[in-house]
Order: C-alpha cells, then sequence, then structure tokens
C-alpha cells in the first residue's frame, strides 16, 4: 500500500507543490474576499438587485469566458477568443514586471520601483520608435533599437537604487519610491513640449502617438488568426522566452549564484569573495531591464497610446509585478503563469464594469489581498505542512519560527524555493 | 511672506503629523510602511463622513470647526482600524512587514477607488456642499475681529485663513513626543523596538506594546490623511495622497527618528512642496515680482523637487542614522 501511494505522496511532499497550494489558496481567499464585497455591497446599495449581486460574483470568477448578454439580459458565458487574446496581450508587460521584481526578491532586494523603470524604458522606447525615420531604416531595425533604448533606460534607472543601497546604504525600497516620482515628473517633462505628441487624431494632445504612425510595431506572427478581434502579439512570446533566459540565468549560471548568495547573506557572499557591492548594482539593473522590457513591448505594440502627463500617478503594471512575483514565489517560469492569472483578473473587472453596476476597481481589492496573504504564506504552507504532520503523527502545531527578517534589514524575499530544488 | 509661511504650514502638518505616525510603529518594532495606504483610507473616511453630515444637514456651516474635530477623530479611529490589518499580520502571524504595508498600500486606493464610485459614480468625492474654504477655514472675522481690521504679520498669518487642524496637529505632535521620550509607557514601547527580549525578560508584554504602538501609529496616519485632504484638496477623495505617505517615511528617516529633527524635517519638505505647488504665485520680498515664475522653469522641475532632495538628503544622512535595532523582525518569544 505503501508503495502504491508513494509518488503522489512524493509530489506532496515536494517543497514546489505546496508553494502552488498555498498560493492557490492565497487565489482562493482574495478571489473569495472579493466576492464577499461584491455581495454586501449588491445587498446594501439600493441601486444594485439581489441578481445583479450574484452576476457580480459569477464575473468574478469566470469574466474570462464572458461573452456579454443575451437578448434577454441574462449573462452568456462561452469560449471568448478577444477575452483570451487580451489576456495574453496584457499578460506581457505584467510578466515581465513580475520578473523585474522576482529577480530583486531573489537577490535579497525589493524592487518597488518598477513603475518608475517601466516609464523610463516607455519614454525612451516611444522616442527611437517615433523619431528614426522608417524611410531610411528597416522597421524591424527600428524596432528592435526601440526595444534595445526602453531595456537599457530601464536598465540605468534601475541602477540609481542599486547604487544608493551598495554605496551609501540607503534602503532601496524609500529609494525606489522617490526614482518613481521622480521618474513621473521627468517623463512628463520630456514629452511636455514635444512634437511627439499626437495631435492628428481630433486635436487631442493627452497622448503620445502609436508607434504605428512611424510604420513600427510587434509581429503578430499568427496570433491574431488564433485569436482574432485581440490586440495579442508576439510579444507574448518575447516575455516568455525572458522568463525562461532569467530561470536559466539565476539557476543555473555562477553569476546568477552570486547574486542570490549575496541577497541570502550579504557578509557571508562578501566573505566568500563575491563582490556584494557590485552584485546589488547589477541585480537592480537587471530587474530595471526587464521593467523596461516591459514597457517598450506593450508600446510597441502599435495599438496602445501613451498619456504623457503622468507626474500624478504611476503605471499600475509596476506595481501588479509585485503579487505577479509574489505569487510564483519568484519562480521565473512561475511567474508566466502567476502574470496570466493577473491579466485575467484585469479582464473580469473590465467585463464587471461594462456588465454590471460594480466597476473595475474590485480587482484591485483581490490583488491587494493576494499580497497580504502572500505576506504570511510561509504561516499558510506551515498550515499545510502541520496538518500532514498531525495526520501521520498526533504531534501539535510546531509554532512559528523566526526564519523571516532575521537580518534586521527588515526586507526579506519570500523563500528561495527554487534554489532549494536545484541544490 | 504671508502666503509663503501658510502654503508651507499646509504641506508640513500632515508630513509631521504621519513622521510621528512611522516614529510610533517603528520604536515599537514595526515597519509602517503602510502609512501611505492609511492616508489614503483616513482621507476617505473624513470627507465621506463630513459627505453623509453634510446630506442629512446634522451641521450648519457655523459649526464647521466642531464638525472638523469630529471629523478627526473619526478618520483617526478607522486609521487605527484599517492598520489592525498590520499589526495582525506582522504580530500574530509574523509576516514579512513590508509585503504587509505594501499589500495595505494596495488595498487602501482599491477599496477606496471602488466605494467612490459605487458612492458618487465618478472617481472623486468631494463635499455635498458649499467648499472646504467656506466651511471650515478660521478667518478673523471668527475671533471678533472685523473684516478690514489689519492684524498685523503674525495675526494676518496665524489668525486668518488658517486652518484649527494644524493647531491641533502641532500640539498633538508636542504631547505625543514628550509621552514617547519623557514617560514610563514611552520608554517601554521604545524598548520593544531596540531589544524586545530584554523588555519580555522585565515583564512588559511585547506584543501588547507592538499593537499599541502600530495602533497609535495608525490612528495619526488616518488623521493625517484627513488633514492633507481637508488643506490641500479641498476636502475630496481621489483614492491618492501624492506618495504623502512615503515622504513622510523619509521625513522619519531624515529626522533619524526623534521629534525635534522630524519636525524640523518636515518643514523643509513643506517648503519644497510649496515650490512645487505655487512656485508662480510666490512673491518672497514682497515687491510684486514673482520671481520664480519669471525664470520660467518647467512646474514639472519643482515638482520632482521634493523627491531629489529626498535622495539627495538620504544619500548624506543615512550613514550616520540611528534606526531602531529591532524593527521589521518579528518577536518570537521561543527565540532569543
Amino acid at each position: 500500500m505503501n508503495k502504491k501511494e508513494s509518488p503522489l505522496k512524493r509530489l506532496w511532499n515536494k517543497d514546489g507543490t505546496k508553494s502552488i497550494v498555498s498560493s492557490l489558496i492565497s487565489i482562493l481567499i482574495g478571489m473569495v474576499v472579493g466576492g464577499i464585497i461584491v455581495l454586501i455591497v449588491g445587498l446594501t446599495n439600493d441601486t444594485i438587485s439581489v441578481k445583479g449581486a450574484f452576476e457580480g460574483i459569477k464575473l468574478i470568477f469566470f469574466g474570462i469566458l464572458s461573452t456579454g448578454r443575451d437578448a434577454a439580459g441574462n449573462l452568456t458565458f462561452g469560449f471568448s477568443p478577444v477575452n483570451l487574446g487580451n489576456m495574453l496581450f496584457r499578460a506581457t508587460p505584467i510578466i515581465l514586471t513580475g520578473l523585474s521584481v522576482a529577480v530583486a526578491f531573489k537577490t535579497g532586494l525589493f524592487n518597488i520601483g518598477a513603475s518608475g523603470q517601466y516609464l523610463m524604458g516607455t519614454a525612451a522606447t516611444l522616442y527611437l520608435a517615433l523619431t528614426i525615420p522608417t524611410s531610411s531604416v528597416p522597421a524591424w531595425l527600428v524596432w528592435i533599437i526601440a526595444f534595445a533604448g526602453g531595456i537599457i533606460a530601464g536598465a540605468l534607472w534601475g541602477a540609481i537604487p542599486g547604487l544608493l543601497k551598495a554605496h551609501l546604504n540607503i534602503n532601496e525600497v524609500l529609494a525606489c519610491i522617490m526614482t518613481n516620482w521622480i521618474a513621473a515628473n521627468l517623463v512628463t517633462w520630456f514629452f511636455e513640449s514635444s512634437p511627439l505628441r499626437n495631435s492628428m487624431d481630433y486635436g487631442k494632445t493627452g497622448y503620445i502617438q502609436k508607434t504605428t504612425a512611424n510604420a513600427v510595431s510587434t509581429a503578430k506572427l499568427g496570433l491574431d488568426r488564433i485569436f482574432p478581434g485581440s490586440q495579442v502579439n508576439a510579444g507574448i512570446l518575447i516575455a516568455i522566452l525572458l522568463a525562461v533566459l532569467i530561470y536559466i540565468l539565476m539557476s543555473k549560471t555562477t553569476l546568477g549564484f552570486e547574486l542570490k548568495a549575496c541577497g541570502s547573506n550579504r557578509h557571508a557572499a562578501k566573505y566568500a569573495g563575491i563582490k556584494d557591492k557590485k552584485s546589488i548594482v547589477l541585480s537592480m539593473a537587471i530587474a530595471g531591464a526587464l521593467s523596461g522590457a516591459a514597457a517598450s513591448l506593450y508600446y510597441l505594440s502599435g495599438n496602445t497610446e501613451f498619456f504623457w502627463s503622468t507626474y500624478q500617478s504611476l503605471p499600475a503594471e509596476g506595481f501588479n509585478g509585485i503579487p505577479v512575483a509574489l505569487l510564483a514565489y519568484n519562480n521565473p517560469i512561475g511567474v508566466i503563469f502567476s502574470g496570466c492569472f493577473m491579466s485575467m483578473l484585469n479582464i473580469a473587472g473590465q467585463q464587471l464594469k461594462t456588465l454590471t453596476a460594480y466597476n473595475e476597481y474590485i480587482t484591485d481589492i483581490i490583488i491587494a489581498a493576494i499580497v497580504y496573504l502572500s505576506a504570511f504564506s510561509l504561516f499558510i504552507k506551515m498550515i499545510i505542512n502541520g496538518r500532514k504532520k498531525r495526520k501521520k503523527e498526533e504531534v501539535p502545531v510546531p509554532t512559528a519560527d523566526s526564519d523571516i527578517g532575521d537580518d534586521g534589514a527588515g526586507i526579506k524575499p519570500a523563500e528561495d524555493q527554487e534554489g532549494k530544488e536545484n541544490s | 511672506m504671508t502666503f509663503l509661511i501658510q502654503q508651507t504650514l499646509i504641506y508640513a502638518v500632515p508630513l509631521l503629523i504621519v513622521a510621528l505616525a512611522g516614529v510610533f510603529a517603528e520604536r515599537s518594532g514595526i515597519i509602517n510602511l503602510a502609512l501611505e495606504g492609511i492616508m489614503i483610507f483616513g482621507a476617505f473616511v473624513g470627507v465621506y463622513f463630513i459627505n453623509i453630515v453634510q446630506r442629512n444637514h446634522l451641521f450648519t456651516m457655523k459649526q464647521g470647526q466642531l464638525l472638523v474635530v469630529i471629523t478627526m477623530l473619526v478618520a483617526a479611529a478607522f486609521g487605527a482600524l484599517f492598520s489592525l490589518l498590520l499589526s495582525f499580520a506582522a504580530i500574530n502571524l509574523k509576516a514579512d512587514q513590508t509585503i504587509g504595508g505594501t499589500a495595505l498600500n494596495m488595498l487602501a486606493p482599491a477599496i477606496v477607488l471602488f466605494a467612490i464610485n459605487v458612492i458618487a459614480q465618478q472617481n472623486v468625492l468631494g463635499m455635498a456642499e458649499g467648499d472646504s474654504g467656506s466651511w471650515f477655514m478660521l478667518k478673523k472675522t471668527d475671533f471678533g475681529f472685523d473684516r478690514t481690521a489689519d492684524l498685523g504679520f503674525f495675526g494676518n498669518t496665524f489668525l486668518h485663513r488658517v486652518y484649527i487642524s494644524t493647531y491641533i496637529c502641532i500640539a498633538l505632535f508636542i504631547i505625543l513626543s514628550i509621552i514617547l521620550y519623557k514617560t514610563k509607557f514611552g520608554l517601554r514601547l521604545r524598548a520593544c523596538g531596540e531589544n524586545p527580549q530584554a523588555a519580555d525578560s522585565l515583564g512588559i508584554n511585547v506584543y501588547k506594546m507592538r499593537y499599541i504602538g502600530t495602533t497609535i501609529s495608525g490612528a495619526l496616519a488616518g488623521l493625517g490623511g484627513f488633514v492633507y485632504a481637508l488643506t490641500t484638496a479641498n476636502c475630496s477623495s481621489t483614492g491618492d495622497v501624492a506618495g504623502f505617505g512615503f515622504l513622510a517615511l523619509a521625513v522619519m528617516i531624515f529626522g533619524n527618528w526623534k521629534p525635534l529633527n522630524i519636525a524640523l524635517a518636515s518643514f523643509l519638505f513643506g517648503l519644497f512642496k510649496c515650490l512645487a505647488a505655487a512656485y508662480a504665485s510666490i512673491d518672497i520680498n514682497g515687491d510684486g515680482v514673482y520671481t520664480l515664475a519669471q525664470i520660467n522653469i518647467s512646474p514639472n522641475f519643482y515638482r520632482l523637487l521634493p523627491y531629489l532632495i529626498t535622495l539627495i538628503v538620504l544619500a548624506f544622512t543615512s550613514k550616520s542614522s540611528r534606526a531602531p535595532k529591532a524593527e521589521g523582525i518579528p518577536y518570537d518569544k521561543g527565540s532569543r
């Protein structure tokens, strides 16, 4: 009997499995919280009927399958290529900012500056894609230059908090937040009197021209035929490729090992001959490059417009990288799936807004609830472990041990699952 | 000059009170990164409370000052309630405090915008009637002076066109600073942030002290959020306080977790914020020439100045800064 159970049991005992289970629990609780809020608001608000409240809950869970309303006014569900294609399109930048946050977490840093890096990437990409004339330079080359420009701009901007942390011991969280707002103002300043503002369509100047104005856009590679009517393009493939590359970099190369070693104990790494300051700057630069790439792919798609007067608000893509990374336990491959999940929630929010009296901010509440739960994902995992142990050996649940935050820096990455698996 | 001082005070006071909120949490050993989120929540609660009161005609414009004081209490209470989410995760579940704080920072604007959209069907919630100036601003006529009376420099600056919340916050700042540094309770709270094991061995309940510290922190941040909305945003809530909570954190670090330094730092930052908001209408020496407007630099430069200065200041001070030793480390009775 033991032999028969063992493969399943071995799978269950794997740390990765428990991470996935605890992430799924976080997601489920987050969505239930969203559902409860929808229900409470629906029951207390006179303008929303009980039926409306239940429709809201349905959309939270199955919004991605929504196909609108039928003639009788009932919600209809089914396979929707538009929704799925748009999900992949919106997942592209979130996967990359999620990777950005995950890489930083793995190296012991909290990159809350993805928004600023994203903005710098946006500015560089748009400037290059719109000013290099496609009449003399082939469009594909302009695309590559613009993409590279976005990556470099993001990397440079990300390196600033890294430098401040490494050499001046400034908490990277604060430095990132300040650089976010500086970036927001710089980008607004940069485009304030720029001729790149879109004045062709109805004379509105709130947006920068689409890159298609210069005949530059990401190839579709036939994805538009699989998901007709959606905005999907090859960007999602590039994002997946980058995730695989980061996975290889972090877990199969010496450089990745050095970066991680520096993250788990800076002083020990230094003692072992790793250049700790260089490592910190480098991992922030890599994180910044990924955020910059996120912006490049989003705006090079050719069907997105950039609202340039952004000094009062930071792009949500940057902050959404945090839950994406946390849900994936900082595993680059896992980030692909959690990124798709986040953008699925996003689509569900849009459906909620167009089809019911609710608004899209309910998805932000769900995302925040998931981040909150991720903060004590160790605790959830412990419960999973504890229950199993009690069943087997009748031992009491162990109390939390203090393996988090033991270096006093206050900012520790979530557990490094993958390193353990590979060792 | 009067205009400059009044504007600076308007920006400095929320920073002052929220930075003190940060001090209470960190001195007890909890990193409160959620200050921004709690401010957003407090601002919304305060504005919504005023909105409800006005719609039900519970107060008239004459009782505006009383309404401000009551609303400050309400915002503080809800800020404290909201911060319990952080304390519960950080103290009972020993969660990562930075991620917990970030979660609250994401949760607050989400809840607020969701609620505002349900309540008002738009992205901003304001007062039901009138505006912040006419309802809540103290004017010289409120003190029995004639409309045309000249009160001199001090009178004009501190008695005319000011908010009562400014003075309440400054008084609160002084009282709470004394409590934190000159009383037995304050000493115990600070002990929990420096060496919780030692504090525990002397019979201090570390968990309880940390709950108290974070709750006071939440109350002050909620209060600060409402004061921000009242004085700088015409008593409206948009699910945003423009990074003020984070600036307050920077003020706290710059001020080295000490009240007097924090007070000075927040006035410095208030000045820069004031420059950013009103550089075009500042007449420094009173000769009718708007110097800063004439230099003709993009307003974006003034807007990014506070953040840039923060970084530069941190670069110079963070080597010598003395953070509470045990901040960010979950306290576990079993370990030592």
